[in-house]
């Protein structure tokens, strides 16, 4: 099964460039994980930041300064900081591809997931740490995501099981963006939980009856 | 100013390194031995010293190669002397320290180099990580066809790739210069450049296109 719906390429741009946040690079890595022509893409586009770092002329301002070399080349002693040795790969969450597996894999395993409407729980990631909503979302197989609107752009990637919306069928592996024009009501796939990464850049409303009941608990 | 040109041009015997496409019925051997080498050339072998050797020499030819380009590539993205200073010095040390890790078939040393200089600019300057896959990974879904069929940077040549990218149209890549160099997501270009994002991220989606396409004259 290979992946059909890609994140666009400017996505995989800014994500080869360093512009991405790290929210949405989260996001467009994990997808890389699962998508070797989007992988391809993006290694395309950092060999072309790489020739063209090579050949941009230095200028005398880019001569190093004295020192500089003398430094680094006093420092080639140094101990490396210390990697922690990798842990034993948990089975019940090794369908979570690197590198979201280490920013939620913790708390899948221990089941931390918290409603968040109707047949749908979620687990929030990168809390405080940036302007962007990120979660992985449970929705019970069969059960719609509540009808939201979005204040921002929003990315959704497929880990598990599946879901339909207006726009098609996605699998794992598959990504879909959303604009701030977009409505869009996922609908799970009848026979599996569909579990997938949500990542948002604005705070997302429920709208319905749902998000008048929901809206004041959710904290953003 | 002067700054140390990469090592003396050596004629080096180079083993062939064939590279046969497994696709389809057409096998286009790559182009084997060149009499010839080039920058990127000595950069490996420069790369290679320190890996196996620890060469304190090699590693020095190439702090005097890259960290001038280093300073300007970050200069161009409006770092301050003292952050560039602070960047240039933990990427040259990274290079330094994985120079075993560089994979030679999958790439040159200047996208390596490069990727280590963006890694730390965003670790350093924007105090973020970078989120990146692991190629260990046993979730990793593998390229349909052998890796040698893979376009990891197979370009051997940077200098060679970058009289290609001189075939891009400008539009396409003014679009590149501004991500590469002032790390410009695609809605900031799109601003800075005044256009609709539309227009943006289909130069982008050209862009990609030519390079597919440059790197399959080369192999």
């Amino acid at each position: 099964m290979s992946v059909t719906h890609h994140p666009a390429e400017a996505l995989l741009l800014d994500y080869a460039s360093g512009a991405l946040a790290e929210p949405m690079a989260l996001l467009v890595a994990t997808h890389a994980a699962l998508c070797p022509r989007c992988r391809a893409d993006i290694a395309r586009f950092e060999d072309a930041g790489g020739a063209m770092f090579e050949n941009a002329a230095a200028e005398a301002g880019d001569a190093l300064p004295a020192g500089l070399k003398d430094a680094i080349m006093a420092r080639l002693d140094e101990a490396e900081p210390a990697m922690p040795a990798p842990s034993p790969l948990d089975p019940a969450i090794a369908y979570l591809p690197e590198p979201l597996r280490g920013y939620a894999g913790r708390a899948v395993a221990r089941g931390d997931w918290k409603r968040w409407g109707r047949g749908v729980r979620q687990i929030r990631l990168l809390e405080g740490r940036s302007d962007a909503t990120v979660r992985l979302a449970c929705i019970r197989a069969g059960a719609k995501m509540p009808e939201h609107t979005h204040g921002g752009d929003e990315a959704t990637l497929v880990l598990a099981g599946g879901y339909s919306d207006a726009s098609g069928h996605y699998l794992r592996g598959d990504v879909s963006e959303q604009g701030v024009e977009d409505v869009h009501q996922p609908v799970a796939d009848a026979d599996e939980d569909c579990i997938c990464l949500i990542v948002s850049t604005a705070p997302v409303r429920l709208r319905g009856l749902a998000g008048a009941v929901i809206n004041p608990f959710i904290r953003d | 100013m002067s700054m140390t040109v990469l090592s003396e041009r050596r004629r080096v015997e180079l083993a062939p390194a064939v590279r046969v496409r497994q696709s389809g019925n057409s096998t286009r051997p790559r182009d084997t031995a060149r009499a010839m080498p080039d920058d990127s050339l000595d950069a490996r072998d420069l790369l290679n010293a320190v890996a196996n050797r620890r060469d304190r020499a090699a590693f020095g030819a190439l702090v005097d190669h890259f960290a001038p380009r280093l300073r300007a590539f970050l200069r161009r993205g409006g770092a301050s002397e003292a952050e560039i200073d602070d960047v240039v010095q933990e990427a040259m040390l990274k290079v330094w320290r994985r120079a075993e890790q560089f994979d030679g078939s999958r790439g040159s040393p200047s996208t390596w180099i490069f990727t280590i200089a963006r890694n730390e600019r965003i670790n350093l300057l924007r105090r973020e990580i970078r989120p990146e896959l692991d190629p260990n990974d046993p979730a990793l879904v593998p390229p349909p066809e052998p890796a040698a069929d893979e376009s990891f940077g197979a370009m051997q040549d940077a200098g060679q790739l970058h009289e290609a990218l001189k075939t891009l149209p400008p539009e396409q890549a003014e679009v590149l210069n501004l991500a590469f160099f002032e790390e410009l997501s695609h809605s900031a270009i799109a601003e800075r450049l005044d256009l609709p994002l539309g227009t943006i991220k289909s130069r982008i989606r050209l862009a990609v296109g030519r390079l597919r396409d440059i790197l399959e004259i080369e192999r």
